[in-house]
This record gives structure tokens, C-alpha cells and sequence, in this order.
């Protein structure tokens, strides 16, 4: 019941930093305050957001998915590839491909997680070196440049509607349907269920492998179609596409609240972790600090937000039954 | 013998597999020279990888080692930079090491929280630190005593030409020997064994809990300083992406040692034979001229199958049968 007001008030904190961030750059350059930066930077975000949609369901149920980035890079690639190969080919089976192949490999890591009983961070571990050696492997180490890339795949986020490109088009459409599935379906529900409480879950009779699946095979899907759209805005495919940005992915969830213990984060929260980062990366070169600084900044937000996070669930007391122990255990721990 | 349980012995076969069929199929495979060559492939990631062992027995992660180790080749070449001798950038590189497997535990211990979300985050912050410091530079010019101790041999420091043995692999010897004699030999061996069973026991049981979690961070920075005076000796320079992506194979050293991810059970001697399995199978694959993406490529399978296979052979049966029973 504490739960939901300290939740409310965590979106609208970072609502108020990023507020106060956008406003302070703003009064030094206003040019940060046009609505072609805005939309600069929206464009940037947008693939990030969409991968954080996926990545927040896997989080949902105490696993992770670091294999997101890898994934991105191999459907990228296999997608490049197949436009290179087939000039014919049509937009709706560029991004049923897309989504299918990613899809594949998210099951994949979700069949070995569930079926084997295997921790999530050592199989994607895994998985994420053998997805970039298949890139490799299917390129033969080649990139696929510019003048190679299917005018399908480039146009595809360049194209506007409405007078907004469609890249963020795709972004705001998977994160309703993540609200949509999160918030209003039962599958989702009981992601946040099985996070919450494995056991339980189970023994209110979720069908914990299924829903398992389901979350490894969304981070997957979404991956994969983050990668054509990634290809298709950057025009080029190789091997280390897009190398290491799991971790960017992971540090916009817990920035936005998602905890990486399971059964706690919102969508707005994760929107507001990556609109956070968007900002960050595009106010850097603005105020002309090094955009070394990026790396650094993003671990030290990461580290002052799960701190927070843990302050505020442990004030609020998740559970009846550890008000008892806690004296005790808090005495002992410190 | 306890230190030889079974899945010890399937690497040992593995290992005498790849030395027979590579050293069977490649030319010079099995010349000293190779076998001495294929060790410096391996030693300075199974320093980082004992540490490791010992946090992911513990029920811990450091996911930031290699940041460190970035981190902790910078603090040596500044200190060089600064005219410090070498005995004095040793100790920057010591220091660097300890207080960023200090910040590591305190975080986990004083603010309770996972210490894979807390090494995540360092892990951008080491990393982000020294990028801000070299940019896109790079410092060399490395007192040659220092590229001894990386490239040389034990025979160069004792004045003999015949041995071989790389000073590299000499000092993860050593080392994995004490780790292994204090895991496997002292109370408090059997004390992080426990505290990785279970954490609130152990806490009732009167160990001082966060105190060994917060000396395993920081024994993690040490050996991370280690590895980059080696590392920095052997390739003469610093960048700030040095080691990247070390903290994955680390982990997969440690897995495939047989160490449990969830904490609890593990050995000293799985962990070293699995880097001597990878170290010795990239050599030869290298020697085969196979890039170093589909060695990483196969090395993440191998994790994959050295974690499924066991399971399927022995508890797939069961796992169906609770399955169907719930």
C-alpha cells in the first residue's frame, strides 16, 4: 500500500531532473530548446526505447537478457544480407523476417533458460558471444556498406508520418503495447507475479514456463527489430554493430526504476530511464564537455538510482512478515 | 580425492583432447617453445578469473574487474608520467586496484544492494573514468624492467636461458596455488563456501557476513592490479579500453570450472583447468588462424553445452518427471 505514492514520486523526481537538465542547457545554449533537437534527440532514443521494452519484461522476472545487443547485430546483418541478396524483396517481409529471427534467437535463450533450469545471466552471456560469432560467420567478416543496404531498410526510419519519422512511430507504438500488455493483460500481470514471487506464482498456478518463454521471445522480437531499424538509420552492417550497448540498455531500465531483483518497474519509468540517457548523450557535446564523459556519467547515475531504489523499498516495508526479522537482521547486518 | 570431482575430470580429459588432437594435427603444437607461448594466452585472465571464483562461491559478481584493470594500468602509466619510479607506480596500480574493489563492496555491503547491478554500474563508471583521463591517447614507453616481467622467463630473471616457463604464468601458479590453499584449506575457505549457500545463516551462525564480501571486492581489485601490471608489461602501453570485455570471459572461466553461478559450490582446481582448457584451445585455434570472433563464438557455445549437458544426462529425467508430478 507505501508501495504505489513512493513509486508516483520516483517518475516524477526524474521527470524533475530531466526537466531541470533540458532547462539548465537550454538557458546556456538555447539551441538545445529547439524542436529540431528534440526531435534529434528522440530519434536517437527511439531505438533504445524499444529495446528497453523487451529488456524490462525479462528484468520483470528476475532474469536479464544481455544477449539483446547481439541479437540486434545478428538480425541487422541477416536482414542487410538478405536485401543485398534479394533487390525484390518486399517491407512487410523485410520486417517479418526482422522480428521473426529475433523472436528465434529470444526463444532460444528463453528454451535453455526454462527447459534446463539455467541462470538467465550465464546463458545470454553465452548467447551473446555465439550471436556476434554468427554475424561473423554469415558476413564472413565483410561489412555491409551504404550503397549495399536495401532503400527499403534506409528509408525505413527515415520515413515520416504525421510530420514525425517513423522510427519514432515504431518506438511509440511498441511501448503502448507494452503498456497494454503489461498493465492490462493477464501474461503481463503475471510477469510482475513471477518476479514478485517465484514460488508463488507457481503455486497460484501461473504457467511459469510459458510465461518465461513469452519474456525471453518479446526481448528477442523487439531486438530484432530494433537491428532494422538500426541498420536502416546508421546504413551500414558489421560484426561489432552495436557492441556493448546491453549495458546501456540495462542502465536505462534501473535508472528508470525497473529493479533488477524482479516484479517492480513501470513503463513510464522506463521511458523516463531512456529519455534520461537521450538527454545526457545529447546535452554532453552541447555544453562541450567531452563526450568521454558519457560512459562515466551513465555508471554514476546508475549506481545513485538502484541506491535510491533500495532506500525507498526498504522504508516501505515490502513485506508483512519481515517487519519481525528486520530489527534483528539490520542490527546484525551493519 | 575431493579436489578431483567428477566434472574436474572431464576437463582434464578435455584438456589432454585438445593437446593430443591439435598437437596430432598441427606442426610444432607440442614444441616447448608453443607450449610455453600458449600459457601467456591465459594467465593474466585466470588471475582476474580466481578472483572471480571467489565472489561467484560467495554468491557475488564483479562484473567492473576489467574496468579496473583499465583503470589500474592508467594509474601506472601517470604515475611513470609523473617521474614515480617503478616500485612506486606498482603501488598506484595496487592502490587503484584496492579502492576500486573497496567502492565495490561498500556499495554492496553498506547500501545492500545486488552486486551485479552495483558492478554494472562501475563497470561504466572505471570504464567512463579512463576514458575521460586518455581520451583517444595512449600511454607507453614502459621501463623495461616491466615488459620483462610480461614477456620474459623465468629464465631470464634467474639467469638461465633453459627455462622457459613465462614469468606470467609462474605468478598465476603461485597465486592460484594460495587462493586454492585458502578455499580449500582455511576456515575462512569454508566460511565463503558457506556464506554462498546461505548468506542468513551464515549471518546467524556468527560469521561476519558483509566483512568477507566487502574483503572479496577488494581482493578482486588486487588481482585486477595484478593482471593489469602483467597485461601493461606485456603489451607495453595503456588504452583505455584494456581488457575490455575481460569481466565475460572471466565468468565463463569461472563457469566453466564448474563453479556454481547461484553461489556455494565451486573449486580452485575446476577454475584453473578451465583456463588452462580455453587458454590452450585459443592458442591452437589462433595457430590455426581462426579469427578471434569465432573463438569467442565457440567459447560461449562451449559454456552453454559445459552447463546443459550435465544437466540433461543427469537430472533431465527428473526435472520431466517433478514436471509432470506439479
Amino acid at each position: 500500500m507505501t508501495l504505489a505514492p513512493t513509486r508516483v514520486r520516483r517518475e516524477w523526481i526524474l521527470t524533475a531532473i530531466i526537466a531541470v537538465i533540458v532547462l539548465g542547457v537550454g538557458a546556456r545554449t538555447p539551441v538545445f530548446l529547439t524542436w529540431r533537437n528534440a526531435l534529434d534527440t528522440g530519434n536517437d532514443s527511439a531505438i533504445l526505447a524499444i529495446l528497453v521494452m523487451g529488456q524490462m519484461a525479462v528484468l520483470l522476472t528476475r532474469g536479464v537478457d544481455l544477449s539483446a545487443a547481439s541479437n540486434l547485430a545478428l538480425t541487422g546483418m541477416l536482414c542487410a544480407l538478405a536485401g543485398k541478396a534479394w533487390p525484390g524483396i518486399s517491407l512487410p517481409l523485410l520486417l517479418v523476417l526482422a522480428c521473426g529471427v529475433g523472436a528465434l534467437l529470444g526463444a532460444l535463450n528463453g528454451w535453455l533458460i526454462t527447459r534446463f533450469a539455467l541462470p538467465s545471466i550465464v546463458v545470454t552471456l553465452g548467447t551473446m558471444s555465439v550471436y556476434r560469432g554468427a554475424i561473423f560467420v554469415s558476413s564472413r567478416g565483410a561489412w555491409v556498406s551504404d550503397q549495399d543496404i536495401h532503400p527499403l531498410i534506409k528509408g525505413l526510419p527515415r520515413d515520416t508520418l504525421l510530420g514525425l519519422p517513423m522510427l519514432l512511430w515504431f518506438a511509440a507504438g511498441v511501448v503502448a503495447l507494452a503498456v497494454w500488455l503489461l498493465r492490462w493483460r493477464r501474461e503481463g500481470r503475471e510477469l510482475y507475479a513471477y518476479g514478485g514471487n517465484p514460488s508463488a506464482a507457481l503455486y497460484a498456478g501461473i504457467p511459469v514456463r510459458r510465461r518465461l518463454m513469452l519474456a525471453y521471445t518479446v526481448s528477442g522480437l523487439l531486438a530484432g527489430l530494433a537491428g532494422l531499424l538500426w541498420v536502416g538509420r546508421y546504413s551500414i552492417a558489421f560484426t561489432e554493430l552495436a557492441s556493448g550497448y546491453e549495458l546501456t540498455v540495462i542502465a536505462a531500465c534501473v535508472i528508470g526504476g525497473v529493479s533488477i531483483g524482479g516484479g517492480v518497474g513501470t513503463v513510464a519509468g522506463a521511458v523516463l530511464g531512456v529519455v534520461f540517457i537521450g538527454v545526457i548523450n545529447a546535452a554532453l557535446p552541447v555544453i562541450q564537455v567531452s563526450p568521454f564523459w558519457q560512459q562515466a556519467i551513465a555508471g554514476f547515475v546508475i549506481l545513485v538510482s538502484v541506491a535510491l531504489n533500495a532506500r525507498s523499498q526498504r522504508q516501505a516495508g515490502r513485506q508483512i512478515l519481515e517487519r519481525g526479522h528486520a530489527p534483528g537482521t539490520q542490527g546484525a547486518a551493519a | 580425492m575431493k579436489a578431483l570431482d567428477t566434472w574436474e575430470r572431464v576437463l582434464i580429459a578435455l584438456i589432454a583432447l585438445v593437446y593430443l588432437a591439435f598437437g596430432l594435427g598441427i606442426d610444432g603444437f607440442l614444441s616447448p617453445f608453443a607450449l610455453a607461448d600458449s600459457t601467456t594466452n591465459m594467465s593474466e585472465k585466470a588471475l582476474i578469473a580466481l578472483a572471480m571464483a571467489l565472489l561467484v562461491i560467495a554468491g557475488e559478481i564483479d562484473l567492473s574487474i576489467a574496468a579496473t584493470m583499465a583503470l589500474c594500468s592508467l594509474a601506472m602509466g601517470f604515475a611513470m608520467k609523473a617521474g614515480a619510479s617503478l616500485p612506486l607506480m606498482l603501488l598506484a596500480a595496487l592502490v587503484t586496484g584496492v579502492a576500486c574493489g573497496a567502492l565495490n563492496g561498500w556499495l554492496v555491503t553498506r547500501w545492500r544492494l545486488p552486486s551485479i547491478v552495483v558492478t554494472i554500474g562501475t563497470l561504466s563508471l572505471y570504464r567512463g573514468l579512463a576514458q575521460v583521463a586518455l581520451g583517444d591517447q595512449a600511454i607507453t614507453g614502459y621501463p623495461e624492467r616491466l615488459s620483462t616481467w610480461g614477456n620474459g622467463t623465468l629464465g631470464d630473471l634467474l639467469g638461465q636461458p633453459g627455462l622457459i616457463v613465462p614469468i606470467e604464468f609462474v605468478v598465476m601458479a603461485v597465486m592460484a596455488l594460495g587462493v586454492g590453499l585458502f578455499l580449500h584449506r582455511t576456515v575462512h575457505g569454508r566460511r565463503i563456501y558457506a556464506i554462498g549457500a546461505n548468506a542468513t545463516a551464515s549471518q546467524f551462525s556468527g560469521i561476519a557476513v558483509n566483512r568477507y564480501r566487502w574483503g572479496l571486492f577488494i581482493f578482486a581489485g588486487v588481482m585486477a592490479a595484478l593482471a593489469a601490471v602483467l597485461l601493461t608489461g606485456r603489451i607495453g602501453s595503456t588504452r583505455p579500453n584494456l581488457a575490455m570485455g575481460w569481466e565475460l570471459e572471466a565468468v565463463t572461466i569461472v563457469i566453466l570450472g564448474g563453479v556454481a553461478i547461484e553461489g556455494g559450490r565451486g573449486s580452485i582446481v575446476g577454475t584453473v583447468l578451465a583456463a588452462v582448457l580455453l587458454g590452450s584451445f585459443t592458442f591452437a585455434l589462433g595457430m590455426l588462424n581462426v579469427s578471434g570472433i569465432v573463438m569467442s563464438m565457440i567459447i560461449g557455445a562451449l559454456l552453454i553445452i559445459a552447463m546443459v549437458l550435465p544437466r540433461w544426462l543427469k537430472f533431465g529425467g527428473l526435472l520431466r518427471w517433478r514436471a509432470r508430478g506439479a
